[in-house]
């Protein structure tokens, strides 16, 4: 689950951004919608840990993540909290499957190649575990990052404009896997665009 | 994926970077190993053939040219002396020395010297024979055992030796006897190994015979036992010098070295003294390659740092990403702090196999003008503070880097797309 409370933080020098509360039990999907510049991004990274809000609370599976000291923050968004961004992105110099690999070793996780092979499969990815990541086009990379958000069954996935890149037909395949990921391992799934084509897949919906 | 694999593989994913700077921690580090080893085994060869020798009477010319030619045999006589002029420091009732070996030098075998000697030359240099026996007569040799590997001589085989030092087929004495081989040297690691020896009366030998044969006459040498006649009492002949070592290092002891050179046509030099002023020359040109081997490992260094920082730049999204997955901003700063110390490492291991390569080659060429077997497959103790080195140089290129590197501000990056 995922909760917050008078959540504010403020760039250097600029408007105070006061946040909604949220309040997402688990296994809950929905939308945070907004016009660009309105802090969407803002608040994602506030509700995976990325920035300290600079007042109020970010609650995650029951844990106060803004009072977390940092290192223990690390260690818990790696395991807790899996995060898909708006362009994929990975280590370059590693293949596919090790990415994900890495994902798990990271979050101080036994690798597990077995799970990243069956996490693949359901991708329909299998056949690209060796290649590089560079050898994918945009649709398989955005599902590879959606297999990195979720490989170590993370309570909240947290999606910034994942299809913001993305043609139709790939952009409505990547919602949709990402909810049926998202519900396989039962995970808080937040997805933060601007993007209308979504609008009629989620019930919950947020506007900021 | 461990950090450690994982810094391999991005120093694996950019070959070109990695080559310029293995390349120039390679040729740094190589050159110092190289200057060491050289360093390491010249010194031990002067070191091994001082054997304890305290004065060597020559010809009047360079003191060092004499220590050379008589000791290393790496440098032309300086001249002849008369046995009458010697004489006395031949004999063995003299009250300061123990031990004084006659050498007679200017003819070679195949660019290996010939010098007529006594066998207490062996016991100088500790050497044993492997095989075979001393000499008994002239024209007998006893055969160093890197000439004997390398010419392939055995005993009986028989050769005629040429005047100079250097393999000339004009300058073969084609009229004089041959030598024929008695015995092999084991090896000693000493400057025996590449010298082929005998009795001096042979070295006159060869030469009286050309200077007979010049005057019209027939002289026939046999293999006759050498003659029960002390060195000393051939006072019409010359030597080229002679070997000391003193009973005891007194106040005499060390007099004779200025009367020799005050007094007579000949003159004394002290090894130590001339083989330190050897070291003094030499360590100028030892220091400029040291500090010229310096500015390349530091310039490597540099190019560690430069090729880690600018990889920050191109990087700084997999560095946040990271991040994103679990791992500590003091994670990122090993990941970077190893890369640079791999880098420093495998440039080291490269350079390691390069200075032992090129002095397992260099040492096949130098062994003809040092008179001395060198090998490339030694290890010195020095090459161990070079890895010690090289890990610090690498650990401080990536140093800067690698806090930067946990200083990446993650939110701001990654909403950058």
């Amino acid at each position: 689950m995922l909760e917050t409370k008078n959540l504010q933080y403020a760039y250097p020098e600029q408007q105070m951004l006061t946040f909604p509360d949220l309040n997402f039990p688990k296994g809950q999907h929905g939308l945070i919608i907004g016009q660009s510049g309105c802090g969407k991004t803002t608040l994602l990274h506030l509700l995976g840990g990325l920035l300290t809000p600079k007042s109020g609370e970010v609650m995650v599976n029951g844990v106060n993540i803004s009072k977390l000291p940092a290192s223990r923050l690390d260690q818990f968004r790696g395991r807790n909290i899996g995060i898909i961004f708006q362009r994929p992105h990975f280590i370059d110099s590693l293949s596919v499957g090790e990415n994900l690999i890495l994902a798990q070793h990271l979050a101080g996780l036994k690798p597990d190649w077995d799970r990243v092979a069956e996490l693949l499969e359901r991708l329909n990815l299998v056949h690209k575990i060796k290649s590089g990541t560079d050898r994918l086009s945009l649709g398989e990379q955005q599902r590879v990052a959606i297999a990195r958000a979720i490989i170590n069954h993370p309570s909240v996935i947290l999606a910034d404009e994942p299809t913001s890149s993305l043609d139709d037909s790939n952009a409505l395949d990547v919602i949709q896997l990402l909810e049926e990921q998202a519900s396989s391992v039962e995970a808080t799934l937040v997805v933060v665009t601007h993007d209308t084509r979504l609008k009629n897949k989620f019930s919950l919906q947020i506007q900021l | 994926m461990s950090l450690l694999g994982l810094s391999l593989r991005n120093i694996l994913h950019k070959p070109l970077r990695t080559a310029l700077s293995l390349i120039l921690f390679a040729l740094g580090t190589g050159l110092i190993a190289l200057l060491f080893l050289l360093n390491s085994q010249l010194q031990d060869k002067f070191d091994k053939n001082l054997a304890s020798i305290d004065l060597v009477i020559g010809a009047k010319g360079s003191p060092l040219q004499l220590i050379l030619n008589s000791m290393y045999h790496i440098d032309a006589p300086t001249g002849n002396i008369p046995i009458s002029e010697a004489k006395a420091f031949l004999r063995p009732e003299h009250p300061l020395i123990e031990t004084a070996i006659p050498l007679s030098i200017g003819d070679s075998y195949r660019a290996y010297r010939i010098v007529g000697t006594t066998p207490e030359i062996l016991d100088l240099y500790e050497a044993r024979l492997e095989s075979g026996k001393i000499w008994k007569s002239p024209m007998e040799v006893v055969v160093g055992a890197s000439v004997a590997a390398d010419l392939g001589l055995q005993k009986g085989d028989e050769f005629l030796s040429s005047h100079g030092l250097i393999e000339d087929d004009d300058l073969v004495h084609d009229d004089a006897p041959r030598f024929a081989v008695t015995g092999i040297l084991a090896p000693s690691g000493t400057v025996l190994d590449q010298l082929i020896l005998t009795a001096s009366q042979s070295v006159w030998t060869v030469h009286d015979h050309q200077e007979n044969e010049e005057e019209g006459h027939e002289h026939e040498h046999g293999t006759e036992a050498l003659p029960d006649k002390p060195l000393y009492e051939y006072t019409d002949q010359s030597i080229t010098s002679i070997l000391i070592r003193f009973k005891g290092r007194n106040f005499q002891a060390l007099n004779m070295q200025r009367n020799i050179n005050e007094n007579t046509n000949m003159q004394a030099a002290t090894p130590a003294i001339e083989i330190n002023r050897l070291y003094a020359m030499m360590g100028v040109g030892a220091d400029a390659l040291r500090t010229l081997a310096m500015v390349i490992v530091l310039v490597s260094g540099l190019s560690i740092f430069i090729s880690l920082y600018a990889s920050l730049k191109d990087r700084k999204y997999e560095l946040s990403l990271m991040r994103v997955m679990g791992a500590s901003p003091g994670r990122l700063i090993q990941l970077i702090l190893l890369e640079g110390i791999i880098l420093a490492v495998l440039g080291y291991l490269i350079g390691t196999a390069l200075s032992h390569g090129s002095m397992e080659l260099l040492g096949a060429r130098m062994e003809d003008s040092y008179r001395y077997t060198f090998t490339g497959l030694t290890f010195v103790k020095e090459e161990a503070w070079l890895l010690l080195g090289a890990l610090a140089i690498g650990f401080i290129a990536a140093i800067i880097p690698a806090i930067q590197a946990g200083q990446t501000d993650i939110s701001t990056t990654l909403s950058e797309g």
